[in-house]
């Protein structure tokens, strides 16, 4: 019998929080840190009544920043709300109001007085200077807001918000939050630069005159007499990046899935290499294969007799490095739904006389719609937001994510014009993201019900898997050809001029020394090498973590303002990442969040780039999952953190592995928003590369790439080995002779 | 396993999606503590909404809902003690059958040893004691019903929900997991709501019938009552098979009624009804058929005889419309073609008012 009572007055989430709100006030420094996040100097220099490292509470026994003062009431009001009663009105009132009140003080206090005392004018008006300032928060700043978050969503959940669910209000109130601080709050300070005239007044007219440019919209191209706008050219680009990569993704999904081809693993270990591999280094393959002078132009040049031509450069070479470096994401979306499918309907539609073609055309295919949608929408947006290879391969095809590149580092330091551009980037991706939704319409597409399911994919049908296998295995040799240029080009002396084989690109980046004292890392690439490691492991289980719960909100519950909240989280991942740098240098390099130069930053990025692809990889297969499972383990008494925890999560574990890879990688690889955001004391593995092809020392450059993919092909066999593969039973997966490709 | 069966009590319960869908309209209900209820109704008639409820997985729009006296209006599956068993089963794919079993155990606070000695015993109730190690897959579709059960039954619920659990089993099978289930329930003394569209297994699994039309209770009672006494058109054309005919009530006295049908006269129980139109309803088993020139009979043609095993049907044009009757008696001497005379064995035919 289950004990249930809702009158007990035992809260132990709400004693939790208080608990975290009252450590951030009374033991942790409140204000930032200069030594580093995670740097623990501060407990032995003078905590704690050094202003720099001390507790609000410290400061405020001390006489000093007397406007945290009122936040006690909002630490307090909550220790009344444990002696009432769930249900009892007092109960949530109190909570709501202690949140509210608590984290709204904080972000009024933390606008309201900055580095030089009051920021607004009309405050100095009203009290008169303040002879004071505060830096950015830190420590104690942090759990105190988080507790007064969970305050006001426990109020709002005690009021019968969401069927009174603790957890799902929480994590709805949690992403909202991170969402709003992360992604819209550097935006808005972004976007609002767009109506910034040059005197820094605010003028419409400004922004129409820049978005009418010529150099956005031209149509010249279309009648050969010149170049076409940036936007233009962005779109057809990523129309033509967004199909083909799902084709492709497609193409391979099918071949390991529903072929007997016998190399299913090393397929997709190869399909993994683009995404591994830094984006410009396969911009810079391509051009030693087909530039001017690349291997393959000189040689065809020479066997027919033809000048050279610079082709490659423009959307040709573009789309096929953009190609190269987005089918393994679509396949990685399109390996989840086509294993999702259910063997029972493919089966079913064979016994009703449909032969193989007809049963993949009329319901294979049909069902893997929602992952064919998600494929070309992520194929789309990451064509848009691309910067390396457009940048190296570019030539006078001008995209929108240079042009912004360049509207804010080139001379014309213009960020009205890069905010322009930015907007006209963010409705492209976002009339992709609704043609997504009318497409997939209301259909269901549930294909793993609480039935177990017994059967077996059907094999493609002979000609149509002899197509596809062509397909992949053209692509598939481009890219080892890709790949053995890269590695050729890591250890000769000198691409082109002195083709002598070396170590010494190696050598010089990493060298290390065994001494007494321990090893000694004496290579010029170490330190941007741990940064790098560093902050994609901390990102990566983050951005996997927030993605996910944000993907089961999304499915899985109802609340007022979920398209928004979907639009929301997806926002940041149509943003590119040059916009994302510059916004972020912009709205934290000054308090209340200041993280400009730290790892922080990194991370914080790092995982609202790449959450996206975590809430639409689960999604993907959560949409999968019958409704039933849940709603099951709830009458059986599960709450649904523990629902989420022991019957979603492990259902989800393709997802997850995705989620985690995707994001890991993806640190380790950027290089748009990092170029802003590193500092000397956290360079990361690009800047670094970047900075050695500027040097010209491409030999450096290549070996550092290379010895990058390894670490990654290191790190995802670990993770797949970690997260396991979902183990649901059927028959085809258990029979020994099936392979079970991970 | 013991019972901590528990009354369910509906007060004016509205369950509305969105602005214009009302699924529930207004309905009261009560099941008393270890009785099996079922909810009967055509798809849509509000039967699933009203079980998701009782769980707690929908939440009433207007309204008051009482579990063992306790209001459970506002709250959420979780926090009721109630158990489903889901149409689809629900199994949850990647656990064993034993830890599917001993799931909701794992969340109600009992030491581990406990929770798999429940467990074992849930199974061994089903009869599936050997089972524990196996995948869902690799049960059939019986063995998983069963399981399912066994998942809901070790929680010892106060409310054990059904979800139309026999709609994925093929017919024999049927006819033994229903028993199977009624067995469980009589010996535990559970309190069961079971929602089914299927008339049969309503008639036969339950204590009281609560047949859902259009969101509104159609009629609640015992199945007998259901079968014999019909309160309406609906009630008696959904739950076994009626012949429905035009009627006039000439006179009620003494609670007796004198009804025209055509030519035939007769009296029957006037149930409120005043006089004027009005319908009968009479069971196919409740027409009685003559050789041709019988008193006060119905004259007809017999169109149709079909043999079915353990009984004939017959199929008759009267002057009233197609009648439907069956007849155990095999052996009986009747061509088709023939010229016959209906009656209605006594008591047989209800009258109804709509």
């Amino acid at each position: 019998m289950r004990k249930v009572d809702t009158h007990r007055r035992v809260h132990p989430t709400i004693a939790l929080w208080l608990i975290v709100g009252w450590v951030g006030f009374c033991l942790l420094p409140w204000y930032g840190i200069e030594d580093g996040f995670l740097s623990l100097i501060w407990l032995f220099d003078g905590y704690p009544f050094e202003p720099g490292y001390a507790p609000a509470l410290f400061l405020l026994l001390q006489g000093e920043k007397l406007w945290l003062a009122p936040i006690v009431i909002g630490l307090l009001l909550p220790i009344f709300a444990l002696a009432t009663a769930k249900s009892a009105r007092a109960h949530s009132t109190l909570l709501i109001l202690a949140g509210a009140f608590g984290f709204g003080w904080l972000i009024a206090q933390g606008f309201g007085i900055g580095l030089r005392g009051f920021q607004f004018e009309w405050l100095e008006a009203l009290f008169g200077p303040l002879g004071d300032r505060q830096f950015g928060m830190g420590y104690g700043a942090l759990l105190a807001a988080t507790a007064f978050l969970f305050f006001f969503t426990q109020g709002i959940a005690a009021r019968g918000a969401i069927n009174g669910d603790v957890f799902v209000v929480g994590s709805i109130g949690f992403v909202i939050a991170i969402v709003t601080v992360f992604v819209f709050f550097p935006i808005l300070s972004l976007l609002t630069s767009a109506f910034i005239t040059e005197d820094g007044g605010y003028s419409a007219g400004v922004f129409i005159a820049k978005f009418f440019d010529d150099k956005l919209w031209g149509t010249a191209c279309m009648t050969f007499s010149g170049r076409c706008g940036a936007a233009w050219n962005s779109l057809i680009l990523a129309i033509l990046v967004g199909a083909s990569t799902t084709v492709l993704g497609l193409c391979f999904a099918l071949i390991v899935t529903r072929t007997g081809f016998r190399f299913k693993r090393g397929l997709r270990a190869l399909t993994v290499l683009p995404i591994i591999t830094p984006p410009f280094v396969i911009g810079l393959a391509l051009i030693l294969l087909f530039g001017l002078s690349g291997t393959v132009t000189t040689f065809v040049a020479d066997l027919f007799g033809v000048q050279p031509t610079r082709w490659v450069y423009g959307l040709p070479g573009v789309l096929i490095a953009q190609i190269l470096a987005f089918t393994p994401i679509a396949f990685l979306v399109m390996i989840g739904v086509v294993e999702g499918v259910s063997p029972s309907m493919e089966e079913a539609a064979q016994t009703l006389r449909a032969s193989k073609w007809h049963t993949f055309r009329t319901v294979s295919l049909p069902l893997m719609r929602p992952g064919l949608a998600n494929s070309f929408l992520l194929g789309f947006i990451e064509s848009m937001a691309d910067f390396g290879n457009p940048l190296v391969l570019g030539g006078n095809f001008d995209v929108l994510s240079t042009e912004i590149f360049f509207a804010i580092v080139g001379a014309q330091y213009d960020q009205g014009r890069a905010a322009v551009l930015a907007i006209v980037l963010l409705a492209f991706t976002l009339g992709a993201f609704y043609a997504q939704r009318f497409w997939l319409g209301r259909k269901s597409y549930t294909t793993l019900t609480g039935k177990g399911d017994a059967g077996v994919h059907p094999q493609l049908p002979a000609p149509f898997a002899f197509a596809v296998g062509a397909i992949v295995a053209a692509w598939t040799f481009f890219t080892i050809v890709i790949y053995g240029m890269i590695f050729y080009g890591s250890v000769v002396q000198l691409w082109g001029v002195n083709n002598t084989l070396t170590l010494k690109h190696y050598v010089t980046a990493f060298a290390l020394r065994i001494t007494e004292e321990g090893i000694r890392w004496t290579g010029s690439a170490w330190d941007s090498f741990w940064t790098t490691v560093q902050i994609a492991a901390v990102s990566a289980p983050l951005t996997a973590a927030v993605g996910l719960v944000t993907a089961y909100l999304l499915v899985r519950q109802s609340f007022a303002g979920k398209n928004a909240f979907e639009f929301g989280t997806m926002l940041s991942f149509a943003i590119p990442g040059t916009v994302i740098g510059v916004s972020y240098i912009l709205a934290f390099n000054v308090p209340p969040i200041e993280i400009t130069g730290t790892g922080v930053i990194l991370v914080v990025s790092f995982i609202f780039r790449n959450m996206p692809v975590g809430v639409r990889a689960g999604i993907a297969s959560m949409s999968q999952l019958d409704r039933s499972l849940d709603e099951s383990s709830l009458t059986l008494g599960a709450n649904s953190w523990q629902t989420f925890l022991r019957v979603v999560l492990p259902l989800l574990r393709p997802a997850i592995l995705a989620a985690l890879v995707y994001s890991f990688v993806r640190a380790m690889t950027a290089v748009s928003a990092v170029i802003f955001l590193v500092s000397a004391e956290y360079d990361m593995a690009t800047s670094y590369i970047i900075g050695r092809v500027e040097n010209n020392d491409y030999g450096l450059a290549i070996a550092y790439s290379m010895t990058l993919i390894f670490v990654m092909l290191g790190a995802i066999g670990l993770l797949q080995l970690l997260v396991g593969k979902r183990s649901i039973g059927r028959r085809g997966q258990q029979a020994p002779a099936a392979v079970t490709a991970t | 396993m013991q019972s901590n069966a528990a009354s369910v009590v509906f007060e004016n319960i509205t369950k509305a999606f969105g602005k214009d869908v009302v699924a529930v309209d207004d309905i009261s209900l009560s099941v008393e503590a270890g009785k099996l209820v079922t909810l009967l109704g055509p798809s849509g008639c509000g039967k699933t909404t009203t079980l998701r409820m009782i769980a707690g997985l929908e939440m009433a729009t207007k309204g008051r809902i009482l579990i063992g006296e306790r209001d459970v209006t506002r709250l959420p599956a979780t926090d009721r003690d109630v158990s489903m068993v889901f149409q689809s089963y629900a199994l949850f794919p990647h656990m064993t059958v034993l830890e599917n079993v001993s799931y909701g155990l794992k969340f109600s606070g009992f030491p581990k040893v406990e929770v798999r000695e429940r467990a074992l015993a849930g199974l061994d109730l089903v009869g599936l004691k050997d089972y524990g190690a196996r995948l869902p897959s690799e049960l059939s579709g019986g063995q998983q019903q069963r399981v399912a059960v066994a998942r809901a039954l070790v929680l010892e619920p106060q409310v054990l929900l059904f979800d139309e659990p026999l709609s994925n089993l093929d017919a024999k099978l049927r006819r033994q997991v229903r028993e199977d289930i009624r067995d469980i329930q009589t010996k535990l003394g559970l309190t069961v709501v079971y929602v089914t569209h299927d008339q049969e297994e309503a008639l036969a699994v339950s204590d009281r019938i609560i047949v859902m039309n259009r969101a509104v209770i159609a009629q609640d009672g015992a199945p007998r009552d259901l079968y014999d006494a019909p309160a309406s058109r609906f009630v008696a054309d959904f739950i076994g098979e009626a012949n429905i005919f035009d009627c006039t009530v000439e006179s009620v006295s003494d609670g007796k009624a004198a009804v025209a049908l055509g030519t035939y006269r007769t009296a029957l129980p006037a149930r409120g009804i005043q006089p004027g139109k009005a319908f009968v309803a009479v069971r196919p088993n409740r027409v009685a058929i003559a050789a041709a020139g019988a008193a006060n009979a119905i004259p007809g043609d017999l169109k149709k005889i079909t043999y079915v095993g353990r009984h004939l049907e017959y199929f008759i044009d009267t002057a009233l419309g197609p009648v439907f009757a069956v007849d155990p008696d095999v052996n009986a001497d009747f061509q088709r073609g023939q010229s016959v005379s209906v009656t209605f064995a006594e008591p047989g035919p209800v009258l109804l008012s709509n």
